[in-house]
């Protein structure tokens, strides 16, 4: 059974004066447990939109989305809020880390509405900052850490929930060539370690990391 | 989500932004210190009254000039008809029940030597006046005796203000001193009263009733002090009295008034202070809270990024929501909380020169008053917190 199922997929904006555009068309995609996966298209493709529903973010406007069994297509807005946080890691371009908040803090977050007690969300959130190599940083601010260790720090965030798909979308976008390669050995690290990863980026040099390619254009996988 | 995690969340960042924080509930604190302020000086002002009332005696009955709570607006009948006639009238009528006592007052200067006393208090009564207002004590000499009163002999009581102003220490018995133009004995020294709402009460003299009248050149009276024998008798004496009056007079003319009325006429007037100056300090309040909703918004645009975040970490708009909502409250009673310290100080230090009573319903209120701003000023910011879309919301820059 795959991790993640998208069968017939559409996705249809409603523009103004009665104009739709069509971001999605058609679209199936099966990811299997464990997969590291990229997937690539220029912008415009249809990758953003792809990346929003497999976050459980945006709900298709047709077709069947089934994560680990089950069909999230058309949840309610607070079940999706409980599955996002249980189930997603998300990883962005610009981190997203909140300001004034330690490196542990911004880690803790997530399981604040997972509802783990705080005892346990700081061991939780200081093994994940370990994991990702950030042990004696678990006080920093933000500001004070170094592009790719805010991104480490918003990978730790993505993986405290121990989540069953990592999202990563542009993680390299905001770095420079050598914090970017960091970034990608760690996914690497983490794939090896069993972890699904989903990269969504429009470098296919950074999409070369992945054990598989997905190219969308035009809202269809090619 | 619970409401405590939610409650340290929304203090992390109001300490965040400490500043700002401040610039916002500034305007609940200063609404909040004057609710407080306001209604201690009138429940001061009120207690300060019932006690000067209440320590006159429970038994007393006045006779003023003038209609009071008559149709014809304040002060009523314009001539003041009260006359010793009317005095001696209700001494015979109520002669079994109670004592009367007549008294007139005028403000004038007294000297001795070349010192003064200015602005004092001159009260021409009869010699039972201290049996009627038991404030009135003497504490050297003797009081006014019942032939002075009646034959108008220039003789004076001085109240302590006046001594010290006069005599310092000195012992001023059968000393001779001018009030306005004329000269009388002194022959007695009052016990202290003290002052209050700025109002030196020991600056005061007691000349024979016949005297002061003579003095000023006037025949009517400021005021007639009956005393009922008995607390039950007072209702039966002010009916009497009435009668008495009104074979002379007519209705507009006086007005008699036992202590439980004009306790209840106080209790109304104050009751009508603190309600307009409550009113005025609320709707400061619901400006405060205004300053309150208008930052919340600012809030939650500035932190739409962080909204998006939270969403799609796995907050529920209701958690969102909450967020907004008690950081606003939290915000609000905060502001009430400083506005209670500082309402409570600044009374405190006025209670150095005026009675101050912050009675425990004016900090309730104003605490409640001021949450329920937080509440209803910070709904509007929660909900459209809440309403963000997560996808526009991570967008935004």
């Amino acid at each position: 059974m795959s991790l993640v199922k998208l069968s017939n997929i559409n996705k249809i904006y409603e523009l103004d004066a009665g104009l739709t555009f069509q971001a999605l068309k058609n679209l199936n995609l099966s990811i299997e447990k464990g997969e590291f996966v990229a997937i690539v298209g220029p912008s415009g493709s249809g990758k953003s939109t792809l990346m929003n529903l497999l976050g459980l973010l945006d709900k298709p406007t047709t077709g069947s989305y089934e994560l680990d069994g089950h069909n999230v297509a058309q949840l309610r807005e607070n079940t999706l809020a409980e599955l996002r946080n249980k189930k997603i890691g998300f990883i962005f371009q610009n981190f997203n880390l909140l300001k004034r908040t330690s490196a542990l803090n911004n880690v803790a977050l997530p399981l604040i509405y997972s509802g783990v007690p705080r005892q346990l969300r700081i061991e939780r959130a200081k093994k994940a900052l370990e994991e990702v190599g950030l042990a004696d940083k678990l006080n920093s601010l933000p500001n004070q850490l170094s592009g790719g260790q805010q991104q480490r720090v918003a990978i730790a965030r993505a993986l405290v929930t121990n989540p069953e798909v990592l999202l990563a979308d542009e993680p390299t976008g905001n770095l420079d060539s050598k914090n970017g390669e960091e970034v990608i050995k760690l996914f690497q690290e983490l794939h090896k370690q069993g972890r699904t990863i989903i990269l969504i980026t429009h470098d296919r040099n950074i999409a070369k990391s992945a054990k598989r390619v997905i190219h969308v254009k035009d809202g269809e996988i090619l | 989500m619970n409401i405590l995690e939610t409650l340290q969340l929304s203090i992390t960042s109001i300490l965040s932004n400490r500043l700002r924080s401040f610039l916002t509930i500034l305007g609940i604190v200063i609404g909040v210190t004057s609710v407080i302020l306001l209604i201690s000086l009138v429940s001061g002002l009120k207690s300060f009254i019932t006690n000067q009332i209440s320590g006159l005696g429970s038994n007393i009955i006045f006779v003023i000039p003038g209609r009071i709570g008559g149709g014809r607006g304040p002060g009523g009948s314009q001539i003041n008809r009260l006359t010793f006639q009317d005095a001696t009238n209700l001494k015979n009528g109520l002669r079994e029940e109670a004592e009367v006592s007549a008294a007139i007052t005028k403000v004038s200067t007294v000297k001795f030597a070349n010192k003064e006393s200015k602005n004092s208090s001159v009260i021409g009564t009869q010699s039972n006046f201290p049996k009627i207002i038991k404030l009135v004590k003497v504490t050297q000499g003797r009081f006014l005796s019942s032939s002075e009163g009646e034959s108008g002999k220039r003789v004076v009581v001085i109240g302590p203000t006046v001594k010290t102003n006069l005599f310092n220490s000195t012992n001023p018995i059968n000393k001779s001193i001018t009030i306005g133009n004329a000269r009388y004995q002194v022959i007695g020294v009052l016990a202290s009263r003290g002052s209050n709402f700025g109002i030196d009460q020991d600056n005061v003299v007691i000349i024979p009733l016949n005297a002061a009248q003579r003095q000023f050149g006037v025949t009517n009276l400021n005021a007639i002090y009956i005393s009922a024998n008995t607390t039950e008798k007072v209702k039966d004496v002010q009916t009497k009295a009435m009668q008495i009056l009104l074979k002379r007079l007519s209705e507009d003319d006086f007005t008699v008034q036992t202590q439980e009325q004009t306790l209840s006429t106080v209790s109304q007037i104050t009751g009508v202070l603190t309600a307009a100056l409550g009113g005025i300090a609320a709707i400061s309040l619901i400006v405060g809270g205004i300053g309150v909703m208008n930052i919340m918004l600012v809030s939650v645009t500035e932190r739409t990024k962080e909204i998006g975040l939270r969403k799609a970490l796995g907050a529920k708009p209701q958690d969102i929501k909450n967020q907004f909502l008690i950081e606003a409250v939290t915000l609000s009673s905060l502001g009430g909380i400083i506005g209670i310290i500082l309402g409570f100080g600044f009374s405190l230090i006025i209670n150095q020169f005026f009675i101050t009573v912050v009675p425990l319903w004016s900090v309730l209120l104003s605490f409640g008053f001021s949450t329920l701003v937080g509440i209803v000023f910070g709904v509007a910011p929660a909900i459209r917190a809440a309403r963000l879309d997560p996808i526009q919301a991570l967008r935004y820059e």
